[in-house]
């Protein structure tokens, strides 16, 4: 089974027990240490930790199709907003009638902008299981629609690079509409609970950290599943001579769209997850600046490598929490310096930095290894 | 009851409802066949009414010198390019002008590139298994296992194309002759019908021409070859039938010697004061 494939493998078993190691370790931390001792973590800390392991997934499915398929998509960020928005519907419906207005079933904002029923598109999401479903739909719809068009073109590189980022921008002006009925600039906020739990508890935030730790391991072994499958080998065939693999029989047009669609599902689950932490989601989730930085993590972390983009997503994000709390305005031209100084010096981002110990260290053993069996 | 089923299974009854794998049909003798084929690209004619006929098991060599449309020509079996006007059928049952590359290839016809195109980030064994003659949609190739029979058969063809040292090695390592050898290898794979092989040993040295020409040679009977070369001598050494291209259409067709010896054909190659 091809699921099942990357379990056996040991590179994804230390990925596995390093990330559920991190996890035991952050929440006994926070449960059992004394709020007053130097080792608690406390609940915004986990929250913290859990928004990064959100970007984390983010990463994962962003290099599943850039360094796996070659296709560089400056538009991921849309994907995200879009489950982080069916997320942000149903947390909207299950505040009920104790929003500011108290109106039953409208959002506040609906109220606010005197709209007399809801739209069509809101119906269900007071549902758990249709908003979960959409979080899943709706990016994946939108990755097959604009997947099929731009693949069956032949659009690739720097075009389709382009394209997505038309995609995320013309979706951000549309969200910003007050029209729309996703509440237009400020977006969708005030969240009450989820699945019945108080989302102003330490334990609920503890728990969607767990679950965001679930769902990153479950990610990185689906997209795992697919490199080391034969698809998987496909995938860099069309990244690396699309005419070749044509001629060979591989229909390109629809590896990538399949590709890309699990990928923009994957997208869309860390942004699912993250909006009950953050507790809103607008329209500036769709900012192509978003998307950029996404690439920039995976790049800084190495591509092509899927622990890579975990590693990239996280530290990065950490350093933005340090730097954007001592000086904020330098943030983005220490960003900037280190994306210019790991392209110039590790071209293959950290992961590379790791394969190349690894094999300076694998180089030093195999001699004595002969000498013994000699 | 049973005629009713015989009478609703309708690709039974409309043989063009039938699968596109259905076997090619090769009962009247053609495998590949081309009629008044023309192509123009921004008004210069790159094809110009061009007749060609492969026959099944056939080594046809194509010669000609640059711009004859020899790749062109290849560009159009294999449905990278679409012709102005003409028709193009592969066996008697096939159109090949209302198929794409992927189908045409799943028919059962390879090409090897002029450059020698082999996925560099992918070892040796790899390649020849995406190469492979399997079921390549989407699903299928997702959950596809290497079985055994089928690893035997890469060895099989690593050992023909004499890369079994380098079976776990990276594709982009090798040499340019062994980077050739593999492409070909990838074709063995495929397990085509016809096999149309654009410069071969181009960048090779004399012995690695030498094994080329064993295998194309060897090739030629279980299936159609059609190369396209410069190097006369390798031509002369595999040839038994040839046909010369020039300015889109056949200028002449028949032995290397009776070929050679064609005043139209010297004049060609070697200019008007021949």
């Amino acid at each position: 089974m091809w699921l099942t494939r990357p379990l056996q493998e040991r590179s994804t078993q230390i990925f596995l027990g390093v990330l559920f190691a991190a996890v035991l370790v952050v929440t006994s931390l926070h449960l059992f240490m004394p709020q007053d001792s130097a080792l608690h973590v406390s609940a915004f800390t986990v929250t913290l930790l859990g928004k990064y392991l959100c970007y984390a997934l983010l990463a994962v499915a962003v290099d599943l199709v850039w360094g796996y398929l070659g296709i560089l998509s400056l538009g991921h960020g849309a994907f995200f907003a879009l489950g982080g928005y069916a997320m942000g519907m149903y947390l909207m419906r299950q505040i009920g009638d104790r929003g500011v207005y108290g109106d039953p079933i409208l959002p506040d904002f609906m109220v606010f902008l005197n709209w007399q029923e809801l739209p069509w598109f809101w119906h269900g999401f007071d549902m758990a299981w249709f908003a979960f479903l959409m979080v899943l739909l709706a990016p994946g719809l939108l990755a097959l629609v604009f997947g099929f068009l731009a693949f069956r073109s032949r659009v690739t590189g720097v075009y389709l690079s382009i394209i997505t980022q038309a995609l995320t921008f013309a979706l951000m002006l549309a969200f910003f509409r007050n029209e729309m009925g996703f509440g237009g600039n400020n977006g969708l906020t005030d969240f009450k609970d989820i699945l019945g739990f108080n989302l102003r508890t330490d334990a609920t935030r503890l728990g969607l950290f767990i679950a965001t730790g679930i769902a990153l391991a479950i990610g990185y072994v689906i997209c795992r599943g697919i490199v080391t499958s034969k698809l998987g080998r496909v995938s860099v065939a069309c990244r690396d001579a699309e005419a070749r693999t044509r001629f060979l029989g591989y229909r390109v047009e629809r590896v990538q769209l399949f590709v890309f669609v699990v990928s923009a599902m994957l997208a869309g689950v860390a942004g699912a997850l993250y909006v009950p932490q953050v507790g809103i989601i607008n329209p500036s989730e769709f900012s192509p600046l978003f998307s950029i930085e996404i690439v920039v993590w995976v790049a800084l972390g190495g591509r092509a490598t899927l622990y890579g983009a975990v590693i990239g997503a996280i530290l990065v994000n950490y350093a933005k929490t340090v730097f954007t709390g001592i000086m904020p305005d330098a943030w983005l031209f220490a960003l900037g310096g280190l994306f210019v100084l790991v392209t110039v010096f590790l071209p293959k981002g950290i992961a590379g930095l790791l394969q190349k110990r690894r094999k300076a260290k694998t180089d030093d053993d195999t001699p004595t290894g002969q000498e013994a069996t000699a | 009851m049973s005629i009713f089923q015989e009478l609703t299974n309708r690709d039974q009854v409309f043989d063009f409802l039938a699968p596109v794998q259905s076997p090619v049909d090769v009962r009247h003798g053609p495998i590949l066949y081309l009629e008044d084929v023309n192509v123009s690209f921004d008004g210069f004619k790159a094809i110009n009414n061009l007749n060609l006929t492969i026959d099944d098991g056939e080594l046809r060599c194509i010669i000609g010198p640059n711009g004859a449309g020899k790749t062109t020509m290849m560009d159009i079996i294999t449905g990278k390019t679409r012709p102005d006007t003409g028709s193009v059928w592969f066996g008697s049952r096939h159109n090949l002008l209302t198929m794409n590359e992927p189908d045409i290839a799943s028919l059962g016809i390879g090409r090897k590139f002029q450059k020698p195109t082999v996925f560099e980030a992918l070892t040796v064994f790899e390649n020849l298994e995406l190469a492979m003659a399997a079921d390549k949609r989407v699903f299928p190739t997702l959950t596809a296992v290497m079985k055994a029979e089928y690893r035997d058969r890469i060895d099989e063809v690593l050992e023909m194309i004499g890369l079994k040292d380098l079976r776990d090695r990276l594709a982009g390592i090798l040499s340019h002759g062994q980077k050739q050898w593999l492409e070909i290898g990838m074709l063995l794979m495929q397990k085509p019908r016809l096999l149309l092989v654009d410069e071969p040993v181009a960048g090779m040295t004399e012995q690695e021409m030498e094994r080329t020409a064993e295998l194309l040679t060897s090739l030629a009977g279980k299936q159609s070859v059609v190369v396209v070369e410069h190097d006369m001598g390798f031509v002369r050494s595999i040839a038994r039938k040839v046909t010369v291209l020039h300015q889109g259409s056949v200028l002449a067709e028949g032995t290397m010697d009776q070929v050679s010896n064609d005043p139209e054909v010297i004049k060609v190659y070697l200019g008007e004061e021949a």
